[in-house]
């Protein structure tokens, strides 16, 4: 088969791969229709994270055509099936609970004692993002072996098409998940670091909630405008003082719960070799890892702070006085992705939840090294490309 | 018990968090006729009831399913079994262990003979888990490294250094109790033969 295989820092190709195959009971392939770059994917691409090697399949944001199943695998042949990003087996203590990025049991036992020696515990598998996740193969290639097929993929209805669902994998879930994490009571006003498409599903998610009113800030004018179209107010962190304007625009108060979807700029999953990177930011004080200072500085006292953004290692200068004095709560995590796609399936389905306006580019998965470029290069106009395997050469929309 | 209290500790703690002591002497407490002095333990919760993972484990010829670097068990009668075990570098140690002690449902330990290759002696042990969360497995094993630290030193770059190999192996035992299987991250029949190679 293609795939979109990892060889170094800005050197990612299409390669004629093996195809997969079965290899655990619970295992489906699928025949992947739409999979997307991600945010994160360009910190493989900029090859800040480690564990990587050279031909990884990169890729967690897909759908596709069930192809192939297991003996244990309760899908059929011919069904169309979101993937989560995030691989649980939905028998462990943490899956029971619903705390699918917990799960114990997705990583490969010898892929567990890199996560073990960072964090104290191992986390769930990932698609398609280094070894330290597990080194499962992801989905931007034609093919892919999902393992727990029988508790992870979300069968969609027929008739709707890819663009609508495709985001029920990661990033919609994740804006959805950093919403409920704000505890928004009605009445609130609610804060948004971060216009990509996180921090949008995130305004969508929190007005869905029962914000009286979301502030959206980024310096991308685009990002800002899409957030605007959602009914949000916004904010330019490049002409404008945040936190001055966030008391003013509260009357002095803060926002009641404030959502860093932002994240650092060298994030990873990574505690070892990013603390260099890290260390030196956060003493440079780049607005990137400000964030999440920013609104905790920001918040109302008795506030919430909700994280989805991914830090990596370890953080200097994290206000921990002002966090404590004002009483403030905080919560973060990978997105239990699992967990929320049948309700946010139903959410698309009745238009609750608008999905599309978030793609700009469609492109053959054969210009996917073309489409990384494009993505690193113009941040504020390409918000979102969907790869299209088996579309020939001439094909974009 | 290797897995209570001994007479030297003055709290809740297992052995195998001390700072101070002989821990491998104080683990040889537990065991009937105990080989060796290295001590490996470690616990692992499995959500899954106690007499099921100890009939799993019971039946020794079953071993190999998680446990990456044992190439066979052979049941030779009266308790006694050959273990095949993979060596860095492509070879094999081998000797014969007798089961010492067991209870259907709580603990399994064994011995190997006088004069095996590489001496050891442990046990595992199935308790319920607080909380109605299954079971906490125990293995506490006791070994002589072979070829004392140069042994041990090749092994570690082999990755069958014993305290990892226990850590992993009992990872697997959960994944294969709790989801029936063995997560792995091969794609092709081929990738995944060279794995357990
Ligand atoms: N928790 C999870 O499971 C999960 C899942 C997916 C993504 N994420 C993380 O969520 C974060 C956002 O993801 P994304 O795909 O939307 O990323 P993105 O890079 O597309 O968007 C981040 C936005 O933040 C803006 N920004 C940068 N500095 C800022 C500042 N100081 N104040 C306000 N805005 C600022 C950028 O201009 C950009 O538009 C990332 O950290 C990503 O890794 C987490
Ligand atoms: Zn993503
Ligand atoms: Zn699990």
């Amino acid at each position: 088969m293609r795939a979109l295989t990892w060889h170094g820092k800005h050197d990612v190709r299409v390669d004629s791969v093996a195809d997969p195959e079965i290899i655990n009971p619970r295992d489906a392939i699928i025949r992947v229709t739409s999979t997307a770059i991600c945010g994160s994917d360009l910190h493989l691409y900029d090859g800040y994270i480690p564990t990587m090697k050279a031909g990884d399949i990169l890729g967690h944001e897909f759908m596709g055509e069930v192809v192939e199943t297991g003996s244990k695998s309760t899908l059929e042949k011919g069904q169309r099936v979101v993937v989560p990003f995030t691989i649980a087996c939905g028998a462990c203590f943490h899956c029971s609970k619903h705390q699918y990025s917990a799960c114990d049991n997705g990583l490969p036992a010898d892929n567990q004692d890199i996560a073990q020696a960072a964090y104290g515990h191992p986390m769930a598998g990932l698609f398609g993002y280094s070894h330290m996740t597990g080194g499962y193969a992801g989905g931007q290639a034609e093919y892919v072996r999902i393992p727990f097929s029988d508790v992870g993929p979300i069968v969609v209805p027929e008739g709707v098409e890819d663009d609508k669902v495709l985001f029920l994998s990661d990033i919609l879930p994740t804006g959805w998940q950093a919403a409920e994490y704000a505890q928004i009571e009605p009445g609130d006003t609610v804060a948004v670091w971060g216009c990509g498409p996180v921090g949008l599903f995130a305004v969508q998610s929190a007005f869905l909630m029962g914000a009286e009113r979301v502030i959206a800030i980024d310096h991308f004018p685009h990002r800002l405008e899409l957030a605007r179209r959602f009914g949000a107010e916004t904010i330019n962190f490049e002409e404008t003082k945040t936190y001055d304007a966030l008391l003013e625009m509260t009357g002095g108060i803060g926002p009641d719960a404030c959502i860093d979807a932002v994240g650092l700029e060298a994030h990873g999953f990574f505690a070892d070799n990013i603390w260099d990177q890290i260390k030196v930011s956060t003493f440079t004080g780049t607005d990137r890892t400000h964030s999440i200072r920013q609104a905790i500085l920001a918040c109302r006292k008795g506030g919430r702070v909700s994280m989805p953004a991914v830090y990596g290692g370890f953080v200097d200068k994290f206000p921990l006085g002002a966090f404590m004095e004002k009483g403030l709560t905080l919560k973060t995590g990978q997105t239990h992705v699992q967990h929320y796609m049948p309700a946010l399936l139903n959410a698309i389905m009745e238009g609750k939840i608008d999905t599309t306006f978030l793609i700009s580019h469609h492109m053959p998965l054969e210009k996917a090294a073309e489409g990384y470029k494009l993505f690193h290069d113009k941040q504020d106009e390409v918000t979102k490309i969907v790869l299209k395997p088996g579309w020939d050469l001439t094909e974009a929309a | 018990m290797g897995t209570g209290l001994t007479e030297t500790q003055k709290t809740d703690t297992p052995i195998t968090a001390s700072k101070h002591g002989d821990v491998a002497r104080e683990a040889s407490l537990s065991l009937v006729e105990p080989k060796g002095d290295t001590l490996v333990a470690k616990t692992v919760t499995i959500n899954r009831p106690r007499e099921e993972l100890y009939d799993y484990w019971r039946n020794l010829e079953r071993l190999p399913s998680f446990m990456e670097n044992i190439e066979r068990v052979e049941a030779l009668g009266e308790k006694r079994y050959r273990w095949v075990v993979k060596a860095p570098a492509g070879h094999m140690v081998e000797w014969v262990a007798l089961v010492t002690e067991e209870k259907a449902g709580e603990y399994i330990a064994w011995t190997a003979d006088e004069g095996a290759e590489i001496a050891n002696s442990g046990r595992v042990d199935f308790r319920d888990a607080p909380g109605g969360r299954g079971t906490w497995v125990t293995a506490t094993i006791l070994y002589d490294p072979p070829a004392g630290i140069i042994g041990k030193a090749v092994a570690k770059l082999f990755q069958r250094e014993p305290a990892i190999q226990v850590r992993r192996d009992l990872r697997r035992f959960k994944q294969l109790m709790e989801t029936g299987e063995v997560a792995t991250a091969a794609w092709t029949k081929a990738q995944l033969a060279e794995e357990n190679d």
